[in-house]
């Protein structure tokens, strides 16, 4: 374990710290200068076999963005915590997705919690799941929001949990023995080693890790099925749904407000309007089927989110239109860029929200615009 | 029309340098599109490597590494043994190689026209040396002049000014002019 | 069938010529004197100057020392460092013949 602490992630590290100096945990603590730094000591521990952890949040998550590349480009089965909060400048120390989302492309699995229970039960998940298709995961959770709101939990026991996830079998064992040199420069090319076999090249290794991704959907789904049946607590595969059944709106998002959402949605329920919930819980591998069949009976969509991609829109809402192209799913998707800096987002604004989207149905044209939820400037 | 040039020989003769030179002077000469490009990677003195040149009456749009030449530079004749120089030439292409010897002595197969020049004899006749080694890349540029016809000899004393300070283009172009008369060129249809 | 390599992250297995045959470099080769060379003249070990400075470690500490030309990029250092000058630095092209 190597975690530098940052706000809002430092009670998480702090009582980590706590366990492992009480003997409660069976790890070594390596202290660091810098979340560089806590991710490289991971990553070296990782390659020689230990299960590792770290946590961290914001900029210094972003202080770690070029080790992420190295840990998922190695193929490292590594879980961090990231919880979430809004990135600086302007200085903010509160939640917001920022950090996580623009973190997208850095080759690693990222899931998203919508309550403390699932936090938990993720963590244990992330450990099978990164360790059968040999990838990072991130798990996300939303700082303050979730971090420091305090709910009963239920924390699974040490038994059932080893049950559950077998030892961690690296898959390379480096040993002076068997002496290896890795990550070394690999060319535009494939090469042939001096034994005669032949290499991959630099794009080779990176479609592998694509196609890891592939099998990864698969792997998460039965991660979630298998822990449900060992534990009784089912979070949703790649995605979880709120009475979409007949839903004519739906509504979606990441973590937290996704949570929101629900509350939102029970409000319209009760004026009548068919809304519901596709909570995004597994954001890389995108779900890209699960989607298409969660708003096949969709009339309208929104899509909120604590994030943006500067110069477009949210980053999920691209996605999902990307998801759902050619499919035949054809309803407007409205996105709202929701919370940022820790601004509240309530179930009454989503709702509000819901209701305009009802009222664009009838006749009118849409445009392609991403608006900003109870944001008052120009 | 777009004419290719592969130029072959070793870390620290100036295979760049020449690959630039000849984009230069044919731009000079007239041409609207000149590119020249190393082999991208990491390169270390001594080891065998290649440089570009491409010429062209448009303006040249593509940028990827040529896979088969018009014309290839032989700066270093040890890099033949080593390197699959033909198989990056198109047949009835031209091969321009610094050697003492003939075409014929060559042995070389293949639809290919052979221009053969001393360059490294004519630099150490010239004192053309760096570090204690004959300067070959720019003769064969007065090589690549009589062989091909496509850039004029003022044109590669223009671009030797544009590259290095007036006195070394002086002493350089010495070379280039005496590299063009002493080029041996068997056509294809005269070789075997 | 070709052997393919199967590994999921990018690993090599320390071996002589996983950095290229570095010999193709080399446009001088050394060639030794053995009737100077002092190993081979006491007929015992001594001197191997050659092969401790050579910074490739081709140099052999036997009587006589060989060079691995497969692998020498001819820097000259073993020449440098010889104190009868048993070692020659021969162009590549004049070596051959």
């Amino acid at each position: 374990m190597a975690a530098y602490p940052i706000t809002p992630q430092a009670s998480l590290s702090e009582i980590l710290s706590r366990y492992v100096e009480g003997g409660e945990l069976k790890a070594e603590y390596v202290r660091v200068e810098g979340e560089h730094s806590a991710m490289t000591v991971c990553i070296s521990a990782s390659t020689v076999g230990a299960r590792v952890f770290t946590a961290t949040s914001s900029n210094g998550l972003l202080y770690m963005h070029e080790q992420l590349h190295w840990a998922a480009g190695s193929r490292l089965p590594i879980v961090m915590c990231c919880v979430n909060r809004g990135v600086g400048a302007p200085w903010s120390i509160f939640n917001d997705q920022q950090d996580s989302v623009s973190q997208r492309d850095t080759g690693w699995i990222q899931i998203y919690c919508r309550d403390n229970q699932e936090i938990i039960d993720t963590i244990i998940q992330a450990y099978r799941i990164a360790e059968q298709v040999y990838i990072p995961v991130m798990v996300c959770y939303d700082g303050f929001v979730l971090s420091h709101t305090m709910m009963p939990v239920h924390i699974p026991d040490h038994e059932q949990v080893r049950r559950f996830l077998p030892p961690y079998k690296p898959h390379t064992i480096l040993s002076p023995e068997d002496p290896r040199t890795i990550n070394s420069v690999l060319f535009p090319w494939r090469r042939e080693n001096p034994q005669g076999v032949l290499c991959d090249g630099y794009m080779e290794m990176r479609y592998k890790l694509q196609a890891a991704f592939e099998t990864a959907r698969t792997v998460i789904a039965d991660t979630n099925r298998a822990f449900a049946e060992s534990f009784g607590r089912d979070h949703g595969g790649l995605i979880w749904t709120y009475m979409t059944d007949d839903a004519e709106l739906v509504m979606t998002g990441m973590g937290s407000i996704a949570a929101e959402a629900v509350a939102a949605t029970d409000m319209l329920r009760a004026e009548g309007i068919k809304a519901g919930v596709v909570g995004i819980r597994v954001f890389r591998p995108f779900p890209k089927d699960d989607v298409v069949r969660a708003f096949s009976r969709a009339h309208a969509i929104l899509a909120f989110e604590k994030a943006i991609s500067y110069g477009y829109e949210g980053a999920l809402c691209s996605d999902l239109k990307a998801a759902l192209y050619g499919t035949g799913v054809n309803a407007p998707i409205h996105n709202y860029v929701a919370g940022l800096g820790g601004r509240d987002v309530k179930p009454r604004e989503l709702a509000e929200a819901g209701r305009n989207a009802v009222a664009l149905l009838e006749g009118q044209t849409m445009k392609n615009e991403t608006r900003w939820l109870n944001c008052y400037t120009g | 029309m777009m004419h290719e040039v592969i130029w072959h020989g070793r870390g620290g003769q100036g295979v760049v340098l020449a690959a630039q030179i000849l984009a230069e002077s044919a731009y000079i000469q007239g041409f609207r599109g000149v590119t020249s490009a190393p082999t991208f990677g990491p390169e270390r003195r001594g080891a065998p490597l290649t440089a570009s040149t491409r010429i062209s009456d448009e303006p040249i749009r593509t940028v990827s590494q040529i896979e088969r030449a018009d014309i290839a530079v032989v700066l270093d004749p040890t890099v033949m043994g080593i390197v699959d120089i033909f198989g990056r030439l198109k047949e009835g292409g031209v091969v321009i190689i610094n050697t003492p010897h003939t075409a014929d002595e060559l042995s070389i197969n293949g639809c290919f026209t052979v221009a053969t020049v001393d360059a490294s004899g004519i630099a150490r006749q010239q004192r053309l040396m760096v570090a204690g080694a004959p300067v070959v890349n720019t003769p064969m540029l007065g090589a690549f002049a009589r062989a091909t016809g496509l850039v004029a000899l003022n044109c590669f004393e223009k671009g030797l000014k544009k590259k290095m300070p007036a006195d070394r283009a002086v002493s350089n172009f010495a070379a280039v002019a005496a590299a063009y008369d002493r080029t041996v060129i068997t056509p294809k249809e005269e070789r075997d | 069938m070709e052997a393919k390599d199967t590994n999921i992250s990018a690993l090599c297995t320390p071996a002589a010529g996983e950095g290229g045959r570095t010999g193709d470099w080399r446009d001088v080769r050394p060639v030794i004197d053995q009737t100077k060379c002092i190993p081979a003249t006491k007929g015992k070990a001594a001197c191997f100057l050659c092969w401790l400075y050579c910074p490739e470690g081709v140099v052999t500490m036997t009587i006589p020392v060989q060079i691995d030309m497969d692998y020498c990029k001819g820097c000259g250092i073993c020449a440098e460092e010889c104190p009868p000058n048993a070692i020659r630095m021969v162009r590549e092209e004049d070596a051959d013949e």
